[in-house]
């Protein structure tokens, strides 16, 4: 401030207004504060951008011999061939468990929303809430020890033999059943509870108009909600789909611990032959790794931020209604 | 008025000097914008102290902007602005030294709905002003202002025994009232009142009017109302807002008594609307 | 179905509705055939199990429901039927695998969830005993650390998107990267807290701090958003008296509009840990796996519950069956902390709910 401000101050009739000025300190401190905050916010995004960045290039300038199964040793065949694998399984895990869940998940969200009596239905959106919060190394244990013993037992056997003509279904089944099959049954339980829980929130916003001219039209409960509540909720019931796609291709420890992987394309089910997923590479490396291998790691936990990121992008957009 | 011996008996007047020269309101070539949006154009307005003043005029007139201008209220509204001076005291509300903040502790505002802070017991809703601008304030002091903002409101009686109850369980009338009480504990020299009794029922609003007469002795009120029957209740002064069509900005029409108004305007969209044609 | 239609229908034609609908004795019929024909079929099929015989009986079920309502009831109601009993047996048929994790892990975690699993660590056992000492205290620190660096700044963040960036270019730049935040894959983060740390300490370098700066990457966001939403509920009457009483903006937030989102912010911050509590990859990456108690998170290597349970499976020492019990009671542990916290969360919304909000 100016001392010519400072002397207007005193000449200036004030009437009492400014006689007890308000301080202004109080108000600049926390505003900075907040918006310090939000900057943080920004800075640490660029950060986990740059480190990942400036942590993957060694990886991506290497030659290409120096980096794959083998790693140093040279017998590798590139960065992009190490990845396309990984990125292939990360993608086709993610779009099995999508296909399995969005389903069920939509149908327990209506089940729920207009099948369930009240009472039960606020305990239910509860418990489904708790189950998208158990931690992933449970379903992973889960997987190891249940599913994947009493499916190889009595399910895959049975595909395997009177449907073994369809690609996926053929092969020879492995008999741990750690294979991309399991893994893709653990994954849509693991996203189930996510999908269930935002198709269940805008199911319960249909308006109440809407579903009452249905029914007023003399239209049973089935065809009031194909009327009323599923094109009210299509746009929230993809959201919570992508949404869930986003967790399947970020699910690690379920992954890590199921999955027999090999370096291969495979869209089989059963078999041993399994692409692994970017996460759960990184897991099962990264303890044992060092240098360049670290490096490579890095790369490929890049890629899979980026899938992650177009996916996201693609939620938001359908949460808008502005895709399909 | 009928009801003047009721406020004589429990405000006391205040001395004639200080009403009539200090604490009138003089609004000059008022213009209110929000963004390029001229929502009221050209007011120029005397608002006699220790009286009450209505506001009335159709929906969407700037009544409301009008009202809450008088106390830069309108201000938490991003990018409105002022054109035009208010004075009080002889100073301008918008002078480049005034700031708003200290604006609303001289002139309080009463809301629409009631809106007492619902984390707040009843005491703590009446002492929220003081407290939220004062360091630390004794017992003594606190329970006396308690006692005063509550008496003066005429909410007393029926909560003295419950001052640590919530202030959301009272009812919407006793809400109101406390919200008068809060407006008034902080000794605002001018109460603004936007539509005060339009969500209450009609026994809730007699008690706000009956108030309002007995505070019009002590602080310079002006009243904001849907309800014709309401300005010519409580107001001495009234004031008609008119807009020509969406899209234009509102402006005062004809301001003068209370009885004139209602009697016999000079303009016509006044007579239209004060008797009910259109609005 | 062998059942004749007059003896399951209602004829109501002395009703102005000229409808007939399915009787109870007719759809008790229909659940009684349903259950012979199952019980009989998976006999057939190999031996009559529990699992078989429900399996069968409720597509049966829903078959002839559908049949029969066809034939009495039209179309329209028959269509009804089936989609309620699909949906209604989509419902049980998840149950089962949702149950059936919850009760594995306490089936198998209940062997190990004993005194020396909370009062003793790993240091030096490589087959049967030892516990989780070491890893309850690791998670407490890394979590409690997590949150002390996230829930500050998420409610500041919040506070600024919704008292002072009013739709302003940063406040939506905010906006747009708090929602990449939130689609961050666990192990991206523990990358990126590695990729950090090195800096400070070296390469391979592992850490309680790191841990919970990764941790404390994927809590922020979750903290922004359920603390911007409570922000928004608060009515904007509220803020407008305070104002009026001539209260600063900062004062308002904080005494009025803080207080007033109270439970829900609690509510939003006991959820969050709940969610990270159990990440795994992210400390597998950054804070790595130790034996023994370390109560340094700026140095050394600090495992947690979910890093423990996942080493309890992949190195379980000799014999393996020790380890997988161990790893089920953390993992037991770890069900249990969460369900505590959910259960919290709920009280503190319920609690902390002032009177006549909304």
């Amino acid at each position: 401030m100016s001392t010519d401000t400072i002397d207007d101050t005193d000449r200036t009739p004030t009437g009492g207004f400014a006689a007890e000025p308000v301080s202004k300190v109080g108000d600049r401190v926390f505003s900075g504060l907040s918006r310090g905050a939000g900057i943080i916010i920004l800075v640490t995004l660029a950060g986990v951008a740059m480190f990942l960045v400036w942590n993957a290039m060694p990886a991506l300038t290497a030659s290409s011999k120096e980096i794959g199964p083998g790693g140093d040793e040279g017998n590798g065949k590139g960065f992009l061939s190490y990845v396309g694998t990984l990125a292939f399984g990360t993608v086709w895990a993610a779009l099995l468990a999508l296909l399995i869940a969005v389903p069920f998940g939509v149908a327990i969200a209506l089940y729920i929303s207009h099948y369930a009596p009240k009472r039960l239905s606020r305990t239910l959106g509860y418990v489904i809430d708790l189950l998208a919060a158990i931690p992933s190394v449970v379903y992973g244990l889960w997987g190891i020890f249940v599913l994947a013993p009493t499916m190889a037992d009595h399910v895959y056997p049975w595909f395997s033999d009177h449907l073994g003509f369809v690609p996926m279904f053929s092969g020879k089944v492995l008999a741990s059943g750690r294979s991309m099959a399991t893994v893709a049954l653990v994954l849509a339980v693991m996203i189930l509870p996510i999908i269930t829980a935002i198709s269940r929130e805008v199911f319960l916003q249909t308006p109440r108009l809407n579903e009452e001219a249905a029914l007023a039209l003399g239209a049973t409960r089935w065809e009031m909600i194909r009327i009323a509540v599923l094109p009210y909720g299509k746009s929230g019931v993809i959201s919570g789909a992508m949404l869930g796609l986003g967790r399947a291709l970020g699910e690690t420890m379920a992954v890590a611990l199921i999955l027999a992987p090999a370096n291969v394309y495979s869209l089989k089910l059963f078999t041993s032959q399994n692409p692994n997923t970017i996460a759960a590479n990184i897991a099962l490396q990264f303890p044992e790794s060092t240098g360049l291998e670290v490096n490579t790691l890095i790369a490929t936990g890049l890629v899979l931020f980026a899938i992650t990121l177009f996916v996201n992008l693609m939620s938001r957009r359908a949460a808008r209604g502005n895709i399909f | 008025m009928t009801n003047e011996n009721i406020a004589e008996h429990t405000v006391e007047p205040m001395s004639a000097a200080d009403a009539n020269t200090e604490h009138r309101i003089t609004v000059r070539g008022l213009n209110i914008f929000y963004g390029k949006f001229r929502a009221v154009a050209d007011v120029d307005m005397d608002i006699e102290p220790q009286s009450v003043t209505a506001l009335i005029g159709p929906s969407g007139c700037g009544k409301s902007t009008f009202l809450r201008s008088l106390n830069r209220m309108h201000e938490v509204i991003d990018n409105a602005t002022v054109e035009g001076t208010v004075q009080i005291n002889g100073v301008d509300l918008y002078g480049p030294k005034i700031d708003p903040v200290q604006v609303r502790r001289k002139i309080g505002m009463v809301f629409q709905r009631p809106n007492p802070f619902p984390t707040m017991s009843i005491a703590e809703n009446v002492l929220a002003g003081k407290r939220l601008n004062q360091r630390r304030i004794k017992k003594d002091e606190a329970d006396q202002v308690i006692e005063q903002a509550l008496r003066d409101s005429n909410l007393w009686e029926e909560v003295k025994d419950r001052l640590d109850a919530p202030g959301g369980g009272l009812s919407g009338g006793q809400q109101q009232r406390l919200c008068i009480a809060r407006a008034i504990a902080v000794e605002p020299e001018v109460l603004l009142m936007d539509e005060p009794c339009s969500a209450l029922d009609p026994i809730s609003t007699l008690a706000i009017e009956q108030l309002m007469l007995q505070l019009r002795r002590k602080y310079t009120i002006v009243i904001v109302t849907h309800n014709m029957q309401q300005a010519a209740r409580v107001s001495e002064r009234t004031a008609f807002f008119n807009i020509e069509g969406t899209g234009k900005p509102g402006r005062l029409i004809e301001m003068d008594t209370t009885e004139v108004m209602f009697a016999n305007p000079t303009q016509q969209a006044t007579q239209d609307y004060v008797t009910g044609r259109f609005g | 179905m062998s059942v004749s239609t007059v003896e399951i229908a209602n004829a109501a034609t002395t009703s102005p509705f000229d409808n007939r609908t399915l009787t109870a004795s007719g759809r008790a019929m229909i659940v009684a055939a349903s259950l012979v024909v199952g019980v009989a079929l998976s006999a057939v099929l190999g031996g009559v199990a529990i699992v078989r015989v429900v399996a069968i009986a409720a597509v049966l079920h829903t078959a002839a429901l559908y049949l029969a309502s066809l034939r009495i009831e039209g179309r329209r109601r028959a269509i009804d039927r089936l989609m309620t009993s699909v949906v209604t047996g989509s419902f049980v048929l998840v149950l089962i695998p949702l149950v059936s994790v919850i009760w594995t892990s306490i089936d198998r975690g209940a062997a190990r969830f004993d005194g020396a699993f909370f009062t003793e660590t790993m240091r030096g056992v490589a087959g049967a005993g030892g516990g989780a000492k070491h890893a309850i205290i690791g998670t407490l620190i890394i979590t409690g650390l997590a949150a002390v660096l996230s829930v500050p700044v998420g409610i500041l963040v919040a506070v600024y998107l919704v008292e002072y960036g009013q739709r302003n270019r940063l406040s939506s730049m905010i906006t747009t990267m708090v929602d990449v935040m939130t689609g961050i894959p666990s192990i991206v983060a523990g990358l990126f807290a590695y990729s950090l740390f090195v800096i400070f300490q070296g390469p391979g370098a592992r850490s309680g701090i790191a841990g919970a700066v990764a941790l404390s990457v994927l809590m922020t966001p979750v903290i922004v958003r359920a603390t911007e939403e409570m922000l928004r509920l608060v009515s904007n009457d509220l803020r407008e008296a305070s104002f009026a009483l001539g209260v600063p903006k900062w004062k308002t937030i904080v005494k009025v509009v803080l207080p007033t989102a109270v439970g829900g912010i609690l509510t939003g911050i006991t959820l969050a840990i709940a969610r990270v509590i159990g990440e795994t990859a992210p400390l597998l990456i950054a804070s790595g796996l130790a034996q023994d108690t370390n109560l340094n998170p700026l140095s050394g290597r600090m495992t947690t519950l979910p890093v423990m349970s996942y080493y309890g499976y992949v190195a379980p020492g000799f014999p393996p069956e020790a380890g997988y019990d161990r790893g089920w009671a953390a993992a037991l542990t770890l069900i249990i902390i969460v369900l505590v916290l959910f259960t919290a969360a709920r009280v503190i919304a319920k609690v902390l709910q002032p009177k006549g909000f909304r």
